[in-house]
């Protein structure tokens, strides 16, 4: 009994510290943030900004686009099977469209961005942890949560939800070639639906989600690295649970997003 | 007054004693070899003078500032003043190797591009490396990449130099080489120099004073003749290269001896 009061209670203590850390982590970062910013701010750390959202943003547009797409087939596909028993095909419009602004684009997004950046920001911060080079960048009076950690979040606040948009249209816009090739309607017509079956709210509630995920990405990703202990193999652990992390919080911060979305929308 | 003093430090790793109620003072302009076998505390005391940790209890003071208590904002002026080269050389990978020397320049000071060029170009010529200023530190051999660590300590002038393990994995002549450079650079600059090895010819070149560490404490403070005459014995044994108890050949015989009476390994 005792043992397992203890498993329990060591576990909990071990949550509480990663999400302390988190928090604390975040505070700094936030603090720090001035630094990256354009004009304002120190110019190396925002061209190291700038150099971030490429790597998060730019490369990641094709591989993002190509999965919004398949997921935008196939929700109208799986959609229409049903939806044509009840006559009710066009319903398949307001499924894609708003099923996209509100939950899945920014959700594959983040799923993408997460594996794609939330690992290397582990693998990068933790190899740098390994060889010294975060200690070296202390002693040389460089604190590593601006150098490193502020120009990466800035990055991902900016390109996830810009991500996320694209992903949007190119989730949209398989729907349209979906509707196109099943019943011919045309593209405009298409199009003007979909503005008439979305709604602002839409649009900024999966937004708000998107930056949420991308401080998530961001701050677990660089978590992980900076509590690399030992060696390379240590560093490959991190790696696993920055995206396993990032992921599993993702999809539990959506939920808590929607719910709160839900629950104003109906007072 | 000392450059830096160090009163009753003491360290603990998870409730084991690492460093035990250290007391040293270092005055300007003199060269202090840390000496110690592995896992004397060598590095744990470096990390303590750098105030990359804190310590248990007891007070690092640099130039007449307690490390241990002051706030970051102090913690960042003073380590301006300090140059460090550490044992992995951790240059920054993704920066060429003058990018690294100029890093410090480029963040601490308002100096113009092509003053923090000429500058960077001293600092490695300085350590014979002008030449190679444009490759990465990936490109470069072991005793090169120390030598630009050397460089990048040396960027901002610095009055306090510490230097970890700088011949470590190199072969004799670079080592001597290495040394050459460090009495050099005293010269010249008129720094106070930090060495932490445990090559002893190297130690006796360079040393103005040898502080021996053992088990966590020094067990002999003097300078280079008084090490060498030192009639203590655990300085003897290191001096003697006596091998300690962990391999003793009646000590190995009697563990096999055991092993192969007890009754587990007879069954």
């Amino acid at each position: 009994m005792a043992t397992v009061l203890e498993n329990v209670g060591t576990k909990t203590i071990e949550h509480l510290d990663y999400v302390g850390s988190l928090n604390i982590q975040l505070w700094a970062t936030l603090r720090a943030m001035g630094s990256a910013l354009p004009f304002v701010g120190n110019r190396y750390r925002w061209r190291a900004t700038a150099r971030q959202m490429f790597q998060i943003g730019v490369d990641a547009l094709p591989m993002v686009s190509l999965m919004a797409i398949c997921t935008g087939f196939i929700l109208a596909m799986q959609g229409a099977s049903e939806l044509r028993r009840f006559g009710a095909l066009h319903y398949v419009i307001d499924l894609v469209a708003v099923g996209f602004t509100r939950e899945l684009g920014p959700l594959l997004t983040a799923i993408a961005v997460s594996g794609r950046s939330g690992s290397s920001f582990a693998a990068e911060i933790g190899t740098m942890k390994v060889t010294e080079e975060l200690d070296s960048l202390r002693v040389m009076a460089l604190e590593p949560v601006e150098f490193i950690l502020a120009p990466k979040y800035l990055a991902a606040l900016i390109t996830v939800p810009c991500l996320s948009i694209a992903s949007n249209l190119c989730g949209i816009l398989a729907g349209g070639l979906f509707m196109f090739f099943s019943t011919r309607l045309a593209p405009l017509l298409y199009f003007r639906y979909v503005l008439d079956s979305i709604v602002l709210r839409d649009v900024i509630t999966g937004l708000i989600k998107s930056v949420a995920f991308a401080t998530i990405i961001a701050h677990v990703g660089c978590l992980e690295g900076f509590r690399v202990r030992g060696g390379p193999d240590s560093v490959g652990r991190s790696t696993t649970n920055a995206v396993v992390k990032s992921t599993f919080l993702v999809i539990v911060a959506d939920a808590v997003f929607t719910a709160i979305f839900y629950l104003t929308v109906k007072s | 007054m000392p450059i830096i003093s160090i009163r009753d430090l003491v360290v603990e790793y998870d409730g084991r004693r690492i460093l035990d109620g250290l007391n040293l003072d270092i005055e300007h302009g003199e060269t202090m070899v840390l000496l110690g076998g592995s896992g004397s505390g060598k590095s744990t005391l470096l990390r303590q003078i750098l105030a990359l940790e804190r310590p248990k209890s007891g007070s690092v003071h640099v130039k007449g500032t307690d490390i241990t208590r002051c706030s970051a904002a102090e913690l960042k002026t003073l380590r301006r003043s300090i140059g460090v080269a550490f044992q992995s050389a951790a240059l920054f990978n993704s920066l060429s190797v003058e990018d690294n020397v100029a890093l410090t320049l480029r963040e601490h000071t308002r100096l113009a591009p092509s003053i923090i060029d000429l500058v960077v170009w001293m600092k490695l010529a300085v350590v014979g490396l002008a030449d190679f200023a444009k490759l990465h530190p990936q490109e470069l051999s072991g005793g090169m990449k120390k030598r630009a660590a050397v460089a990048r300590a040396l960027a901002l002038g610095p009055e306090i130099l510490v230097l970890d393990e700088p011949s470590a994995g190199l072969d004799p002549i670079v080592a001597a080489e290495l040394d050459e450079l460090i009495l050099l650079l005293k010269e010249a600059f008129q720094m106070t120099v930090i060495v932490v090895t445990h090559e002893l010819p190297s130690a006796f070149r360079i040393a103005d004073r040898i502080a021996m560490l053992y088990q966590g404490r020094f067990c002999s403070i003097g300078t280079r003749d008084e090490i060498k005459a030192s009639q203590d014995p655990r300085v003897r044994q290191f001096l003697n290269r006596i091998p300690g108890n962990i391999a003793k050949a009646a000590a190995v015989a009697a563990y096999f001896e055991k092993y192969l009476h007890t009754p587990e390994a007879a069954a």
